[in-house]
């Protein structure tokens, strides 16, 4: 079952866009030395790639599982389970032992921790019924509102008159990444996105229900749980080293769809990654490079898919 | 619509109401007396000295009023909205009300910074009732699986708003400037600059007068026009009022949130889904609420204070976890 | 054959179904019927491995239903139930298509192809199997379920209330394909009804079920008795003889 024309047609234009866009952020008005460039703009690009990829997947395959195409797993409280394991993680690598780990084994080290947290709450949670992801979302939203708050108020009792509300909002920033990490983070996520590729023809077949799935001889909790892991996996590590980006999956998956005119998985998850690609790194060289502005693009960005994500509701979301 | 309840119910809300109007009495009266500058209540009494008078009446009897006032307020806003809304999760700082009204604060201060506080408030309720519409506007057009996609939609509605006021804020150095609308506090209310707020409390009488009609509205579309009741103009109305209480809540404090939530799933537990019964003692014990908040933040790091809001974000978000944990299995 | 063994199912205090030890042979029609909340769609979801059970084992062909693995047991039971997605963006053709997952698993060959159309024409679907599911009335997307589970090709195809929101003329269609997939086919097919006069005129076997538990169970002539009804219906029911057939009457 392949695409329609009209979906080859697009699904080849966003390709060549994408292509185009990573080529232009890397050539467009360089004004330094080429070893420099390579390595400023090379590892800002390849933060993007990470998060388009994570995203793109993740909010994909988290939307077949839910049956639902307003949600995405960012939403899950991700960046604030983050700051937590990092704050309790640093404590680890105070000591003598911890600090002779290598800075690779400590990331691959945290994002296992937030992993596990994530898909334990997700077992407790999840009794083979959506209305658990529900909770969970619900869970994660308020809980992280609850962090904030608290950490907040903790700074007000410690340092009053040193309180200043100057709380940077943690959007996701691709300036300040370390590559070594981004390495390591990418190789993960091919990884994952291998697997999620093994397994698209059940994640077809999960698309339509439960129990259709059971019937038709997926096992269906394990099935779940797997796709469950790989999705927090994604996430966390997007969340680790770039920050949160709340909307932009739903605006790749969501982007995918219309592009693609399919359900089929084996072109809606490229055609995720590819959106992606294009929303941020062709978004990102149009900022800079041909519009000039000083607009910051993750928010930008973050707007856009919200703003998707209302006219989509108000369209009548049918799953 | 009059439903005469049993002897032993009425005996029980009198119970309540009477309960809940001393616990605001008293609250008060801490209030009045606690401060950043050392002063007694007595001393109104036995030195009525101009200073102590003054700051008595200029800065802590509006306070406490004001607290009083917007507690209530937005406590029965929220209750109305869940009416509205057909679910007990919602509140307007979850929903996007707020988070309009607060872009609508924010365009206010980019267009016209000086522009007088009616019209101020008068945008801020336009704002403040076009989120609401939205919200409404999408619960209608969504399949709602479970009872918990409806404040996981208002939530996210809520975040997309904010993305925006954030954005416009960034291009305009105004960060700072909205972060401190959204976290409300009673700190800098004076006499003369609170007054909005008896708008917010005569909305909350009216509301009382109509809670018949509200508590069919939360019964849905078909049984209400059955009853006789014109529900869409009914709606009208009720996001109109929620609206406004938030604008006046909004345009003198700031954001407040959860007490829309907490305190009608805490009476609803002894009144049950009955507006006209319920709505006195949401609006006691919004007051209640609010007061103890403030009480919180003025006591906890003497003489710094911390904003209410903080403490009520807090409360709110505890109680609101313990809701969806405790009904866990409703919801599956 | 379908055999079950002391079969309960609890949710928190209520015994939904209560150790219920049926056999099904192999071969035709059994028709599961019962008053509101017997526990029938429970006790069919729990055979087809949709639901945990509380207590008990179910087996088929001496396979046991929890233990069997999911693909191998999907190509000797199917099951569908009564609410299905109904949005999804997808042909008829496409649907039917996820039939031969469990053989094939997504990789369709020319034989693949041969089922699909059978089972399509087998569901009078020939002309609308190119349209959208969401395009589709609710009896023709119910009949495009069946075809995916006639498409599925098992010994055993378990319905729950297959015959709900279809009209009359559909109703009977659909019965009378069940039928012929029996006879022809030798499937056995299991179907949870409604209609006690469905149950009386296509049913080889009948099995009725009554607050959990297993009420009465065999053949067609020795169920659609008037005693036996009223007891499990609790209304006076009159069995008369009309055409060949044996119709229950309990409208007054």
């Amino acid at each position: 079952m392949g695409l329609n024309p009209r979906g080859k047609l697009l699904l080849s234009l966003t390709t060549l866009l994408a292509l185009l866009s990573v080529l232009g952020f890397m050539t467009l008005n360089v004004q330094s030395e080429w070893t420099f460039i390579v390595q400023y703009r090379g590892s800002r690009l390849l933060g993007m790639l990470l998060v388009a990829v994570t995203m793109g997947l993740a909010t994909v395959v988290f939307q077949t599982i839910t049956h639902n195409r307003i949600l995405t797993p960012s939403l899950m409280g991700f960046d604030v389970l983050y700051v937590l394991v990092h704050a309790l993680a640093l404590l680890l690598w105070g000591t003598e032992f911890g600090a002779s780990w290598p800075l690779e084994l400590r990331f691959v080290f945290e994002v296992a921790v937030m992993v596990a947290i994530a898909l334990l709450l997700f077992r407790w949670l999840f009794s083979d019924s959506v209305r658990g992801l529900h909770m969970l979302i619900l869970l994660g939203m308020v809980g992280g509102l609850l962090f904030h708050e608290l950490a907040d108020l903790s700074l007000r009792v410690f340092d009053p008159s040193e309180f200043s509300i100057a709380q940077g909002s943690r959007l996701a920033n691709f300036n300040r990444i370390n590559l070594q990490l981004l390495w390591v983070g990418l190789a993960g996520v091919v990884l994952c996105g291998a697997v999620l590729f093994r397994l698209r023809r059940q994640l077809n077949v999960l698309s339509l229900g439960r129990d259709v799935a059971i019937n038709l001889g997926v096992p269906y909790s394990k099935t779940v749980t797997l796709l469950m892991l790989v999705i927090c996996v994604l996430v966390s590590i997007s969340t680790a080293l770039v920050g949160p980006m709340l909307f932009f999956g739903l605006l790749a998956a969501n982007l995918a769809y219309w592009l693609t005119g399919s359900h089929q998985h084996r072109w809606t998850l490229p055609a995720s990654v590819l959106a992606g690609v294009v929303c941020l790194v062709g978004g990102q060289v149009l900022f800079e490079h041909l519009l000039n502005t000083s607009l910051p693009l993750a928010m930008v960005i973050e707007l856009c898919g919200g703003v998707l994500f209302i006219a989509l509701l108000l369209r009548g979301v049918k799953q | 619509m009059v439903v005469i309840a049993s002897k032993s119910t009425q005996t029980r809300m009198l119970y309540w109401l009477l309960s809940l109007f001393l616990l605001v009495f008293v609250l008060s009266i801490v209030s009045l007396n606690v401060g950043a500058s050392r002063m007694n209540l007595l001393h109104l009494f036995t030195q009525p000295d101009d200073r102590i008078t003054q700051l008595l009446f200029v800065s802590r009897w509006p306070r406490t009023l004001a607290l009083i006032l917007a507690g209530a307020s937005l406590a029965v806003a929220g209750l109305l909205l869940q009416m509205m809304a057909r679910n007990r999760l919602v509140e307007p700082s979850m929903v996007g009300t707020v988070d309009a009204a607060a872009l609508g604060v924010l365009l206010c201060t980019i267009i016209a910074p000086s522009m007088a506080l009616w019209m101020k408030f008068s945008v801020v309720t336009v704002f403040a009732a076009l989120g609401t519409v939205l919200f409404l506007a999408i619960l209608k057009r969504i399949p709602l699986r479970s009872a918990l996609i409806v404040p996981l939609v208002g939530l996210v509605l809520a975040g997309v708003m904010y993305a925006a006021s954030s954005l416009l804020a960034h291009q305009f150095e105004l960060t700072q400037a909205l972060r401190s609308w959204n976290s409300g506090d009673f700190s800098a209310i004076l006499r003369g600059r609170y007054e909005l707020l008896w708008v917010a409390a005569g909305i909350t009488v009216l509301a009382m007068l109509l809670a018949d009609r509200f508590t069919v509205i939360g019964m849905g579309k078909d049984f209400a026009t059955n009853v006789g009741v014109n529900y869409s103009a009914l709606l009208t109305l009720g996001v109109l009022l929620v609206s406004m209480i938030v604008a006046s809540v909004m345009v003198t404090a700031g954001a407040l949130p959860f007490i829309g939530l907490i305190v009608p799933n805490l009476i609803r537990l002894i009144t049950g889904d009955n507006v006209r019964r319920a709505i006195p003692l949401v609006a006691l014990a919004g007051s209640a609420l609010m007061l103890t908040a403030d009480l919180l933040g003025r006591v906890l790091i003497h003489p710094y204070e911390i904003p209410s809001a903080n403490i009520l974000a807090i409360a709110g978000s505890v109680v609101f976890i313990v809701i969806l944990l405790r009904g866990r299995r409703q919801w599956a | 054959m379908i055999e079950t063994r002391g079969l309960s199912k609890k949710y928190q205090d209520r015994l939904v179904v209560d150790d219920v030890s049926v056999k099904i042979s192999k071969g035709g029609l059994t028709s599961i019927i019962g008053p509101n909340g017997a526990g029938k769609s429970t006790l069919l979801s729990m055979i087809s491995r949709l639901t945990s059970m509380s207590a008990g084992s179910a087996e088929i062909d001496g396979l046991d239903v929890t233990r069997t693995p999911g693909p191998e047991l999907a190509k000797r039971l199917s099951i569908l139930r009564q609410h299905n997605e109904s949005t999804l963006r997808l042909t008829v053709r496409d649907l039917v298509a996820f039939g031969r997952f469990p053989h094939s698993a997504g990789r369709l060959t020319d034989q693949d192809q041969q089922h699909i159309d059978e089972a399509i024409h087998y569901l009078a679907l020939d002309e609308y199997q190119h349209r959208h599911l969401d395009e589709l009335s609710g009896g023709q997307r119910q009949r495009a379920y069946v075809a995916m589970v006639m498409c599925q090709d098992t010994d055993y195809v378990l319905l729950d209330e297959p015959l709900n929101n279809i009209d009359m003329h559909h109703a009977v269609g659909m019965m009378q394909l069940l039928r012929r997939a029996a006879d022809e086919k030798g499937k056995t097919i299991v179907v949870v009804l409604h209609d006690i006069n469905f149950a009386s005129c296509y049913s080889d076997h009948i099995i009725a079920m009554c607050a959990g538990k297993l009420a009465y169970q065999g053949t067609s002539e020795q169920i659609i008795r008037s005693e036996v009804l009223s007891d499990i219906y609790q209304i006076p029911m009159q069995v008369h003889e009309l055409a060949g057939q044996r119709i229950c009457v309990y409208f007054r």
